[in-house]
């Protein structure tokens, strides 16, 4: 096609009251018509809406229209809708290009009408300068591999395992514990119902771990994720458990032998403890135990082995290594769940210096029948009960010191909390709280209840749980302090007990978890879903998705929806068979390649390979990413990355800096 | 080791009520090889009430200082032994740095005098923090010749230096002069919580009662703890909880006898200084009980109370 | 120049598709205002800047370029914003040989969840610019033809 045959049509979008409100829609649409190729321009009160796409689809027959061109939203909103809306107008969907003139011009220049117009004037020009230069392109299709990989063993990722795997998928469940459960399994009961948390959970992990589509993965890690949608190669570390599976029947003789006792600092959050050969906890999913190596004495000293010595199976292996496992999957669903905040980092509450400072999950063990005190109330001693018990909210969240953002599930737990001590115990309970937020179904209710228990709640957030007493009725006791907000005073509650409801933060490893699976976190910390809206559950890479609290803080039923959402994503992508790449890919010009190798190096995915016998570079389109790296690197420009080619992005430089004042028509071949 | 020298602030209050910290801290130096080099015609802080008077005075009054210590030492750290010195000196320079319409306004009152101060230009230190991080306590270890074996002291900080902007080490529970201490051999209390709080300050001009609550509760603190004495780094804290224990033990009906003792007079003394030398005697609250305390050999370590067998694991600090 | 005769630079933006184009996109939709001199221009990658692109957007009658990628060590390309920090040095070296101030061009990292920042950003560099003034590059080019660089660049 030669220049003057191009046709281009242009579209500028109102978007109600958004764009045209701050730019002048009509003035731009009028103007555009100077710009090189413009054969029809209009503006239109929404381009997304079906009329704005039908008028695509009649432009470009009644006009010959080779080129389209919208000016509206950003491209990560509706690139899709007009791409396709062209398509159905027997144009290339590449034959397209979108002026963001809404998130990048009207909403982010309200008070400058003017400003905002020429803005809006200069990325249209952009746009089409640039799309004149634009090729038919077509989307590779691949495969779907119908096969899963779930990460993380908790609620979310159980869920989502079972949903796949009822629905005939196989699933890999990989676990960084020697047990699936993850922190659901720890806690007592439920809020607001109350319900037994292992109660409910323990039939949910043994689903898991008969199921005959899911393969589980326990005490193993995901090392590495190459490959796209559809065709992931994982490799996955399973650490040496030194038992053999095969072997044990998991009757537990080893770690009643077992000599080494240490602290539980996982299952029991400190409060309690584990032999060096364990099983996290009695319904583990494996049920299985594993050699901790950092604390058995064997691997110490060289002697002991006394496990092995009464397995009645031989099951014990203290030479077992490491294994890695590579798996072929379609889609992953991350679920790698929360950290909870340690209150060491702040340090006037006392934690680690007041023996009866505690965590929430401390206390969670602690009210458990199955924990270390029988489900006992009682302080670090072992066996007194308190008298009176103080439960701080907000430790760690909503404080700019430590994270900005509101845990979610603390009220509510809290209160669950405050209910479980007035239900074992006499001792008078008080909350400290900032604000209480109970938001979902029935926790309103759930907190009228715990009030007409007459548990006491004072709002002000504490300064310091302190042993300096001023008083006798202190003596011996923690005194919490902390400024009542609802009276003006500041208060010093005595108190036997004080418990931290310690706030959830992304996982200590997140960031490289996120990099591993190409996606991103957000200022907290926790990973990015595509739209906080629309796509909670997807990722800004094709084929991973999230679940669960790693994408924020969020309760059980949160989760578990969660869980649901992403299997349904995936059970989705899979009946589709294939999926559409973008062919935004590398191409290297091997008549011109001077087979310098540089960009060989360049490429993080090793997609570029060296050809020996013909002394050029070629790319391997399936690995390609589209990054543009190598493109940007030759030395030659001879690599051409497709949809963001050299004379696109030039055309787009010049078209984007084109005097918006003048009124004579621009010739483009000024232009370049 | 080679010699070390800093630019030296002593303040008003070395010179008269806390003479016992001054002479203490001459004397440690020379132990320690630190030449601490005077600043020539030093003037007041402004201690604490001025600046909410008048600012720009207060801080070019502060700045003068700080533009003399320039002028004349330059090249080196200044050190200041009083903690409202410290966090004035320090708070000045900081607002200099940060607010540029501040220093210029400030740089015109010092033309006056025809000084100037270019802000970061002299670095402002604690007199302990110099110590602890440029000597290091196990440094301090071994240089000494007498150690506190028996001695059982309460590490108070006071308020000033552990201030947000004063950078000086955890501002909830600072550590470096409990790991001194220990390093000179004495036994320091791992619960004396109040290592941080307010000795009253003036309030003793305003509120005596205030204040003597305050003064009250850190001593009890250091009683329950089991301390012979309480160890600080500030002359208005040592001011408060000496001179007016006896009016705290009569509003409240104790008879506490608790010593408050300068951290230089404490190193003076596993120096092997005599106690003269260090100004021993001057403080209201004889130091005399606890010095006695001090023993040749250590104590036989106190065995470690058994948790009874029930009990939860406590939760595990970092090292 | 704006009608009234006060100097309003143009700052031409390359955003990369994964962090900062989304920053961009996040003030948007958190309506977060920021002066109107910025024209951004999209690529998937802060990797795919070819330094000629600056030179172009200069040589074009920009005042100032800004160029925005995500946080180093998290690139949505792995590593593609450590090569933009290595380009960008030498671009850096060949840009004062020409004359061209430091804060004319300048490399900012924004994750997808900093609109705040990338608002901050481009507020600060547009007083920046403003303080500088016009650029007028190609204009003051000794050269008789202002195109003799550009069609070298562009390869033809």
């Amino acid at each position: 096609m030669s220049e003057n045959e191009k046709r281009v049509g242009v579209y500028v979008c109102h978007c109600g009251h958004n764009i045209a409100g701050t730019v002048d829609v009509e003035h731009v649409a009028e103007w555009a018509y100077n710009l090189p190729n413009v054969i029809i321009s209009r503006d239109n009160k929404f381009m997304c809406a079906s009329t704005g796409q039908e008028q695509i689809e009649e432009d470009v027959k009644e006009f010959n229209l080779t080129h389209v061109v919208v000016a509206s939203c950003s491209p990560h909103m509706h690139e899709k809708t007009f791409r396709n809306a062209v398509e159905r107008s027997g144009l290339n969907p590449y034959l397209f290009e979108m002026a963001n003139i809404r998130e990048h011009a009207s909403w982010v220049h309200p008070d400058d009408q003017d400003g905002a117009t020429s803005k809006a004037k200069a990325l249209v020009s952009a746009a089409v300068h640039r799309v004149l230069h634009h090729e038919e392109l077509t989307p590779m299709q691949v495969e779907i591999r119908p096969e899963v990989l779930i990460v993380g063993g908790g609620v979310a990722g159980i869920q989502a395992a079972l949903e796949v795997a009822e629905a005939g998928h196989h699933v890999y469940l990989v676990e960084r514990e020697p047990s699936i459960g993850g922190h659901m399994a720890q806690l007592d009961k439920t809020f607001p119902t109350l319900d037994c948390s292992a109660c409910i959970l323990t039939p949910k992990m043994f689903d898991a771990g008969s199921h005959p589509n899911i393969t589980l993965l326990t005490y193993a890690e995901v090392e590495q994720v190459d490959g796209y949608v559809g065709n992931f190669t994982v490799r996955v570390r399973k650490k040496a458990k030194m038992v053999h599976e095969d072997l044990c029947t998991g009757c537990g003789t080893c770690w009643e032998k077992c000599p080494k006792k240490v602290i539980d600092t996982v299952f029991e959050s400190g409060l309690g403890y584990r032999k060096a050969i364990y099983r996290p906890f009695p319904q583990a999913v494996p049920k299985y135990p594993v050699i901790d190596v950092e604390t058995c004495i064997y691997y110490d000293t060289g002697k002991c082995r006394a496990c092995e010595k009464f397995c009645p199976t031989d099951a014990i292996d203290f030479e077992m290594q490491d294994e890695i496992v590579n798996l072929e999957v379609g889609n992953i669903i991350v679920a790698t769940g929360y950290d909870l905040f340690d209150p060491r980092r702040i340090p006037q509450y006392g934690y680690g210096r007041h023996e009866n400072v505690f965590t929430s999950m401390e206390f969670e063990r602690l009210v458990n029948a199955a924990g270390p005190s029988d489900g006992r109330v009682v302080l670090r001693d072992g066996e007194t009960t308190p008298q009176s018990v103080a439960i701080i909210h907000c430790v760690g969240s909503r404080d700019k010191n430590y994270n900005g953002h509101c845990s979610a599930i603390c009220c509510m737990y809290s209160l669950k909390f405050a209910h479980l001590v007035k239900e074992r115990t006499e001792a008078e309970v008080y909350n400290f709280y900032i604000d209480m937020r109970t938001i979902a179904k029935g926790y309103e209710e759930f907190y009228d209840r715990v009030l007409e228990e007459g548990a006491h709640f004072i709002r002000g957030k504490v300064s310091e749980i302190t042993d300096a007493t001023h008083a006798s009725e202190e003596e011996g006791k923690l005194v919490v302090v902390a400024e009542d907000t609802l009276i003006g005073k500041q208060r010093r509650v005595p108190v036997d007990m004080v418990i931290l409801a310690v706030a959830m933060e992304p996982r200590a490893d997140a960031e490289e978890v996120a990099h591993r699976f190409g996606i991103g976190c957000g200022d907290t910390g926790f990973f990015t879903e595509r739209h906080p809206k629309l796509d909670p559950v997807a990722t800004v890479t094709e084929g991973v998705y999230i679940a669960g609290a790693c994408q924020g803080p969020k309760d059980i039923p949160d989760a578990v929806a969660q869980g649901s959402a992403a299997a349904a994503r995936v059970l989705s992508v899979i009946s589709q068979r294939e999926v559409a790449l973008e062919p935004v890919r590398a191409t290297i010009d091997e008549e011109h390649c001077s087979g310098c190798r540089i960009c060989n190096t360049m490429c993080p995915y090793h997609a570029i390979d060296f050809i020996e016998a013909d002394s050029v570079s070629r790319v391997n389109p399936a690995l390609c990413k589209g990054c543009g790296t190598c493109v940007a690197a030759c030395p030659s420009q001879v690599i051409s990355g497709a949809h963001f080619t050299f004379d696109q992005l030039i055309a787009e430089i010049d078209g984007i800096m084109v005097d918006v004042n003048i009124d004579e028509p621009l010739v483009a071949a000024e232009m370049v | 080791m080679t010699k070390k020298t800093y630019a030296y602030y002593p303040g008003c209050s070395l010179q008269h009520g806390n003479h016992a910290y001054g002479v203490s801290t001459e004397a440690v130096a020379r132990q320690l090889d630190i030449e601490l080099v005077e600043i020539d015609d030093w003037n007041c802080c402004g201690a604490t009430e001025y600046m909410s008077i008048n600012r720009l005075p207060a801080y070019a009054l502060i700045a003068r200082n700080l533009a003399r210590a320039a002028n004349e030492n330059g090249e080196h750290d200044l050190v200041v032994p009083c903690s409202a010195c410290f966090l004035n000196l320090h708070k000045t320079d900081k607002q200099m740095k940060e607010f540029p319409e501040w220093s210029e306004k400030i740089n015109r009152s010092l033309a006056a005098g025809n000084l100037q101060y270019e802000p970061g230009t002299i670095k402002v230190r604690h007199w302990l923090e110099a110590i602890t991080t440029d000597f290091g306590s196990d440094n301090l270890k071994t240089r000494v010749k007498r150690p506190l074996y028996g001695l059982k002291l309460a590490p108070y900080y006071g308020c000033l230096v552990a201030r947000p902007d004063s950078v000086f080490d955890s501002t909830e529970q600072p550590t470096v002069m409990d790991d001194m201490l220990a390093a000179l051999g004495a036994e320091v209390t791992t619960d004396f919580s109040l290592k941080t709080f307010c000795c009253g300050g003036h309030m003793t001009q305003i509120s005596e009662e205030t204040a003597l609550g305050m003064i009250h509760q850190i001593i009890h603190n250091a009683v329950q703890a089991g301390a012979d004495a309480i160890v600080t780094l500030c002359p208005m804290c040592q001011l408060n909880l000496d001179v007016y224990q006896g009016y705290a033990n009569n509003l409240f009906e104790t008879d506490y006898e608790m010593p408050i003792m300068f951290f230089t007079q404490v190193i003076g003394l596993a120096m092997g200084l005599s106690p003269k030398e260090l100004g021993v005697g001057q403080e209201f609250v004889s130091m005399q009980p606890a010095i006695k305390k001090i023993q040749d050999v250590p104590p036989p370590k106190p065995k470690s109370e058994r948790r009874p067998k029930q009990a939860l694991p406590m939760p595990v600090m970092p090292e | 120049m704006s009608e009234n005769g006060t100097f309003k630079p143009v700052i031409v933006g390359f955003l990369c598709n994964w962090c900062s184009y989304r920053a961009a996109d996040l003030a948007g939709t958190s309506r977060m205002g920021y002066p109107a001199t910025l024209r951004d221009i999209r690529i998937m990658c802060t990797g795919r800047l070819d330094p000629t692109f600056v030179l172009r957007a200069l040589e074009k009658g920009a005042d100032g370029v800004l160029i925005m990628g995500c946080h180093p060590g998290q690139c949505h390309y792995q590593e593609g914003n450590y090569k933009a920090i290595r380009r960008f040095a030498l671009l850096k070296r060949t840009l004062r040989q020409f004359g061209i101030e430091e804060e004319r061009v300048q490399l900012h990292w924004a994750s997808a969840a900093e609109g705040v920042e990338f608002a901050k950003t481009v507020a600060k560099m547009t007083e920046e610019i403003t303080a500088l003034g016009p650029l007028e590059w190609s204009r003051n080019w000794p050269n008789e033809d202002p195109h003799i660089y550009a069609e070298e660049a562009a390869h033809e």
